[in-house]
């Protein structure tokens, strides 16, 4: 690909990071359920997908340490960063109030981020390019497992339909988030790198109409929206998130193991 | 897919490929790395040897594993000067496990992916239908006794490649290689 001017850069790497960011926050809160779920066969499918989000977070922060080359490496941009630093969507950092919050979460963002990463496979950067083919795959799955959750207690009995559209009416107002456009993603819009996230609403549209129907739940009415993940300014969930995924980095810094 | 062996083209590169195929996956040992489809390409240029390798998930934690059973493998048969390039681009996909690979999973009690993996192209953007969505669960026949009484458990298994089977036949539980 071409050349990129300084900017240019600097843009791919926040863009690289913070969607490195979205796949870290929501693996982190995926792993707290590990052995809290439901069943164990749940256990299973949220570590696995928590795994897949890992995945993804540790190719993209690699490819920002090495654009950025200021000798960062995946660990320094995952563990030791302040809490304005990380960019991540508001959604993904809501905590796993009940399975029905955590299943709401899981689908709402793999309902854009199918239809996102279907969009990056086009992109002129490699890497992206990349993650992005691989990530189509494992997402698919990601939706799927969590659409069918929804269906299942939505359309389940009076307790699990009343937590279920709790749930999805808790979490809508980080839902307009996902999908505003900043400075960093019109400039690699431009550039043929990164996603037009407008383009992305009939898929997520379609998605939640489809899977609400089928789960007997009323898609909310689109109210006011919190905003502020991606400029660094989070919910107040954050700092307790961070605690725990920085506590063994902050206490002995660069262990191994 | 092809025999991506038969490729190979000189005496030396099919002796770095018969290398490879005794490297097996950590984490399915009956197969090895060139039976799984991620070995993409072998370069040679003099001494130096690289070897393109394309990891089935994001996140296999037996990535780093197969990079250094390659690069220990090629040392211990004379190729000291060997590199592992990771490669994105194309994204692994069941549909490049060897014929013969699909039949060593069988043996081990694995069902092999269901052909072919290319069935979730691009219609899908076209209509989300919440069925679509779901998709179609493949008819999966038991490793074990044949049957085709099978039901799936559930999508995520013992590793990210696998889904979580049982058999209503011989009651026994298997895994089930994902189509990817």
């Amino acid at each position: 690909m071409a050349q990129l001017s300084a900017a240019d850069t600097e843009a791919l790497i926040a863009y690289s990071t913070r969607i490195g960011d979205d796949a870290l926050i929501l693996s982190h809160r995926l792993a707290e359920m590990c052995a809290h779920a439901p069943e164990l066969e749940e256990d299973i499918a949220l570590t696995n997908i928590a795994l897949d989000l890992i995945g993804q977070t540790r190719v993209l922060y690699s490819y920002a340490a090495e654009l950025e080359n200021k000798g960062r490496d995946e660990d320094k941009i995952a563990f030791l960063r302040e809490e304005r630093d990380y960019r991540n969507l508001l959604l993904l950092e809501q905590p796993n109030e009940d399975f029905a919050h955590v299943i709401a979460r899981q689908f709402l963002f793999s309902a854009m981020s199918l239809p996102f990463f279907e969009a990056l496979a086009s992109s002129t950067d490699d890497t992206l390019r990349g993650v992005a083919e691989k990530a189509v795959k494992e997402v698919r799955y990601h939706l799927s497992h969590a659409a069918q959750w929804v269906i299942r207690l939505g359309d389940g009995t009076a307790e699990s339909h009343a937590r279920m559209q709790a749930a999805i009416d808790a979490l809508w107002m980080y839902t307009g988030e996902m999908f505003v456009m900043d400075d960093i993603d019109r400039r690699l819009l431009a550039l043929g790198i990164g996603v037009d996230l407008d383009s992305l609403r009939p898929a997520f549209n379609d998605a939640v109409g489809n899977v609400l129907d089928d789960a007997t739940l009323t898609r909310p009415a689109d109210g006011w929206m919190a905003s502020g993940g991606r400029s660094g300014r989070h919910t107040e969930y954050m700092g307790f998130i961070l605690t725990e995924l920085q506590y063994m980095q902050r206490t002995y810094p660069d262990m191994t193991w | 897919m092809s025999d991506i062996i038969s490729l190979a083209k000189t005496r030396e590169e099919k002796a770095i490929w018969a290398v490879l195929d005794a490297v097996p996956d950590p984490e399915v040992p009956v197969l090895s790395v060139v039976d799984l489809g991620i070995v993409r390409g072998v370069e040679i240029a003099g001494d130096n040897v690289t070897v393109s390798v394309t990891p089935t998930y994001s996140g296999c934690p037996a990535t780093l594993v197969i990079e250094v059973d390659i690069l220990t493998a090629l040392k211990r048969n004379g190729y000291p000067n060997a590199k592992v390039k990771t490669v994105l681009s194309p994204a692994w996909t069941t549909d490049w496990l060897s014929e013969r690979g699909r039949e060593k999973l069988r043996e081990y009690g694995i069902a092999p992916p269901v052909k072919s993996a290319t069935h979730t192209g691009s219609d899908d953007r076209l209509a989300r239908k919440a069925h679509v969505l779901l998709g179609e669960d493949p008819d999966v026949p038991c490793p074990l006794c044949g049957s085709h009484d099978t039901r799936k458990v559930s999508n995520f298994g013992s590793t990210p490649c696998k889904a979580h089977y049982a058999c209503n036949a011989c009651l026994e539980p298997f895994d089930y290689f994902k189509c990817l």
